[in-house]
């Protein structure tokens, strides 16, 4: 049972980084493609729809783990507790920004509400890195279970760790240029004219950056964390997550020049989602690693709850989850194609 | 202040703060799909483009309302790890159950269909998105259900059992989904939704009717808000407060006690309109009573004992048993303003001289902001109510919060959230404002060029 709960918990987080990433990967590169009005309406009109939908994941991602795993629920967020709130912070602003820059015609109130975006997409995106990177590494866990963590100590991934530290914001950046390369490759998808050229061109040079960071990234967590090879090697089969990762990059790279952009797009899901899944497959059966003396790592096994407990949730969250694809396959569809540079007479 | 304050504080001002939003949105959603719903049923074509155009309006305000409930309801889901770990380690097996339901069962619908609701009115045909609004309005009021729910156990807990080491398990999801309380719960906080929707609704119709604009515009919110008013007022009262009422009474009576500043048990009790409860001599100043009225309304006869507060040891009273017993009699003042001001305007429309009666018009302008006033304080009177228990009769509050988070950063984080909450305030203000100022009219030119285009 643990094992299910543990996977559902990583699929649904999984379906939010592709999802989200591609909406916070627009925000977080949308000054700089996006340079006219008429440009940015359009670009916003891309994800307008959706990008609520997409969070939802993560609220969603967010219960399941509460009922599943309540005492990682409580031991991580209270022991995360400041980059969380900056999280939620970042998370009120860019909700704002996205949906009132449109209600107020002024273009000042525009401006600044494209700034807000655009500032908190990036941090929100190297935010996501930067925590699972504290996850692979681990946590000071202390002799009653908990831990609280500074947001930075010496930068040193050691027993004295921080939220920042070197190994955490490279992670940190990896996100940051790989949900940009999401978030391009969502434009030259969705976007027309100017902006889907632009967006082309920065998928290429993203690819680039995302590609070197993460040859850069295995190496060093092996470093951090030699416990990632060693779960590796114990288990080979899961050597399948880098190399689908690797193939997925090659795969964007060849199909960026074809007329369609969605085999592109969808390799770009294929690698955020293996380095992810890897990432969780490094860990279980472990949740949240301990680094120092003092305390063990929390596994999925004393994290569970109540197997009567799990068992109705199995029922209702397959039932559930089934109504969510859903609802997502009809708002995608519905919204398929190319969104239009919008003519400025004609509101929607 | 020791971290348990600090984190209590800045539950309360966040989820206070957060529900001003959704009790706006739950209500209209209703509004926005009877606007919807006429606008499919009527025949004569100028009286279904003007609903339609209402619709197109209110959608709109919704819209902004949504997000910021949006916004500031994902920090609730977080805050019970980050600042009540201890309470969530103990409690998460059941109460994360009904939260994780809600992100999957009503989030999901909710959000993908807004987003058709919202763009999607050139796409789908009048009927389907019609079904988007209706779906709109099912997410939403599923989601009220699932948080009462969880509210629900914490106030009276059913369908648990306790594990060695004080952790919760479900026994019983039925029992957990059936729970008298949060029916009963339910029931009367979806209609003060619909009240706090209705006012606001009528509001704006009283705005362009005083203003002499916006005249079709303004006649048909105010008919339609009065009407929801008048109902969800009449319902408020009668029968969801009267049923929450007694079963309060009979399931938390430290509560009602403290609410009605009831200090000693009584025969025949009367009911306290206006007072101020001295915490010290343990007796009302001021005090304005009707006799027997509460023994009559707990328990249906004026000679029924009413324990009152001596009946139970000084630490299980509610903490801050002032602010209880005002929140209390705030809410139940709000409430009979509300009946009666809507009685009036009911009648006043039967006859038709509502549209005209200015008089009647300034007052249901003034009292927007009222029934959020209202809300708040019923929700202060039913958790101030449960203190000092997070989980009544079981979990103390204080045994519930998040031991390695010091005070210094909770203070960090609540002044951080005051902060952006006044941001978002200010946006709010001057979006609702702008808005409102530019009326349904800017919506019905859209569409007069969308369609010459």
């Amino acid at each position: 049972m643990g094992s299910v709960w543990f996977w559902i918990v990583a699929l649904m987080l999984t379906t939010y980084v592709i999802l989200d990433g591609f909406d916070l990967g627009v925000g977080a590169i949308y000054l700089w493609i996006a340079r006219t009005e008429p440009e940015r309406a359009q670009a916003l009109r891309t994800i307008g729809p959706v990008w609520d939908g997409n969070e939802v994941w993560l609220v969603a991602a967010g219960g399941t783990l509460f009922f599943a795993f309540p005492l990682l629920y409580a031991r991580a967020f209270s022991g995360f507790y400041l980059p969380l709130m900056i999280v939620l912070w970042l998370l009120i602003l860019r909700g704002i920004s996205i949906e009132l820059r449109s209600h107020f015609p002024d273009p000042i109130w525009g401006r600044f509400f494209d700034g807000v975006f655009c500032f908190a997409s990036g941090l929100l995106a190297i935010f996501l890195g930067v925590a699972l990177g504290n996850v692979v590494r681990g946590v000071p866990i202390g002799p009653d279970g908990y831990f609280f963590l500074p947001l930075w100590t010496n930068l040193i991934p050691g027993p004295n760790p921080g939220i920042l530290d070197w190994y955490t914001v490279l992670g940190g950046i990896l996100a940051l240029s790989a949900l940009a390369l999401h978030g391009a490759l969502y434009l030259a998808l969705k976007a027309e004219e100017g902006l889907e050229q632009r967006a082309i061109q920065f998928a290429n040079r993203a690819w680039v950056a995302t590609v070197a960071l993460t040859t850069i990234g295995v190496p060093a967590t092996i470093l951090a964390k030699p416990a990632t090879l060693s779960s590796y090697l114990r288990h080979p089969v899961a050597f399948v997550f880098p190399l689908i990762a690797a193939s997925c990059l090659v795969v964007v790279r060849l199909t960026l020049s074809r007329d369609s952009k969605l085999p592109s797009f969808l390799a770009s899901c294929g690698y955020l989602s293996s380095m992810f899944l890897g990432a969780a497959f490094g860990l279980y059966p472990v949740l949240l690693p301990a680094v120092g003396s003092q305390g063990s790592d929390l596994t999925v096994e004393q994290a569970l709850s109540a197997p009567h407990t799990l068992h109705v949730g199995l029922v209702w969250w397959s039932a559930g989850c089934c109504l969510a694809v859903m609802y997502f396959s009809i708002v995608y569809w519905l919204f398929r194609g190319k969104v239009p540079v919008p003519d400025e007479n004609k509101e929607d | 202040m020791n971290s348990l304050t600090l984190d209590r504080i800045q539950f309360a001002f966040t989820i206070t703060y957060h529900y001003l939003f959704p009790q706006l949105t739950m209500g209209l959603a209703l509004l926005i799909l009877i606007l919807k719903t006429l606008a499919l049923r009527t025949c004569d074509l100028e009286t279904s483009r003007n609903y339609d155009d209402s619709a197109r309006f209110w959608a709109r305000l919704f819209a902004i309302n949504f997000l910021l409930g949006v916004v500031t309801g994902v920090p609730m889901e977080f805050q019970f790890g980050t600042n009540w770990a201890e309470f969530s380690r103990r409690t998460g097996g059941v109460i994360g159950m009904p939260i994780a339901v809600e992100g999957i069962f009503s989030f999901f619908l909710e959000s993908a269909f807004l987003g058709l609701f919202l763009f999607g009115e050139k796409r789908l045909s009048q009927r389907l998105h019609w079904l988007s609004a209706f779906l709109v309005f099912l997410g939403s009021w599923i989601s009220g259900f699932f948080i009462i729910v969880t509210n629900a156990f914490m106030q009276h807990p059913v369908g648990y059992r306790i594990l060695n080491g004080g952790l919760f398990e479900v026994v019983s999801f039925r029992d957990l989904l059936l729970n008298p309380w949060a029916w009963l719960e339910y029931a009367h906080n979806m209609c003060a939704a619909v009240v706090t929707a209705s006012f606001f609704m009528s509001a704006v119709g009283a705005l362009y009717l005083l203003q002499r604009r916006q005249g079709p515009y303004g006649r048909t919110f105010l008919r339609i808000g009065v009407i929801a008013g008048m109902i969800s007022c009449t319902a408020q009262v009668f029968p969801t407060g009267d049923l929450h009422g007694k079963y309060l009474a009979k399931h938390q009576p430290a509560a009602i006690a403290a609410m009605e500043g009831l200090f000693h048990t009584e025969k025949g009790a009367g009911m306290v309109i206006v007072g101020q409860p001295n915490y010290d001599s343990e007796t009302i100043d001021n005090p304005l009573v009707v006799n027997k009225l509460l023994s009559f309304l707990i328990y249906g006869t004026t000679s029924a004992e009413v324990e009152g507060l001596d009946h139970f040891p000084k630490d299980q009273w509610p903490s801050t048993l002032p602010l209880l017993f005002y929140s209390y009699h705030i809410m139940a003042g709000l409430g009979t303003w509300f009946g009666g001001l809507m009685a009036l305007a009911t009648f006043l429309l039967w006859r038709g001289r509502l549209y005209s009666s200015r008089w009647v018009l300034w007052p249901i302008l003034l009292s927007w902001p009222l029934p959020y006033i209202a809300t708040t304080a019923g929700w202060m009177t039913a958790e101030i109510g449960r203190q000092p228990w997070i989980v009544y009769g079981l979990v103390r509050t204080a045994q519930g919060y998040s031991p390695h988070v010091s005070a210094s950063n909770d203070l960090f984080t609540l002044l951080g959230f005051l902060g952006m909450y006044s941001v978002l305030s200010l946006l709010w203000i001057i979006l609702v404002y702008s808005h409102v100022q530019s009326g349904p009219l800017v919506a019905y030119r859209n569409r007069v060029l969308s369609v010459t285009a």
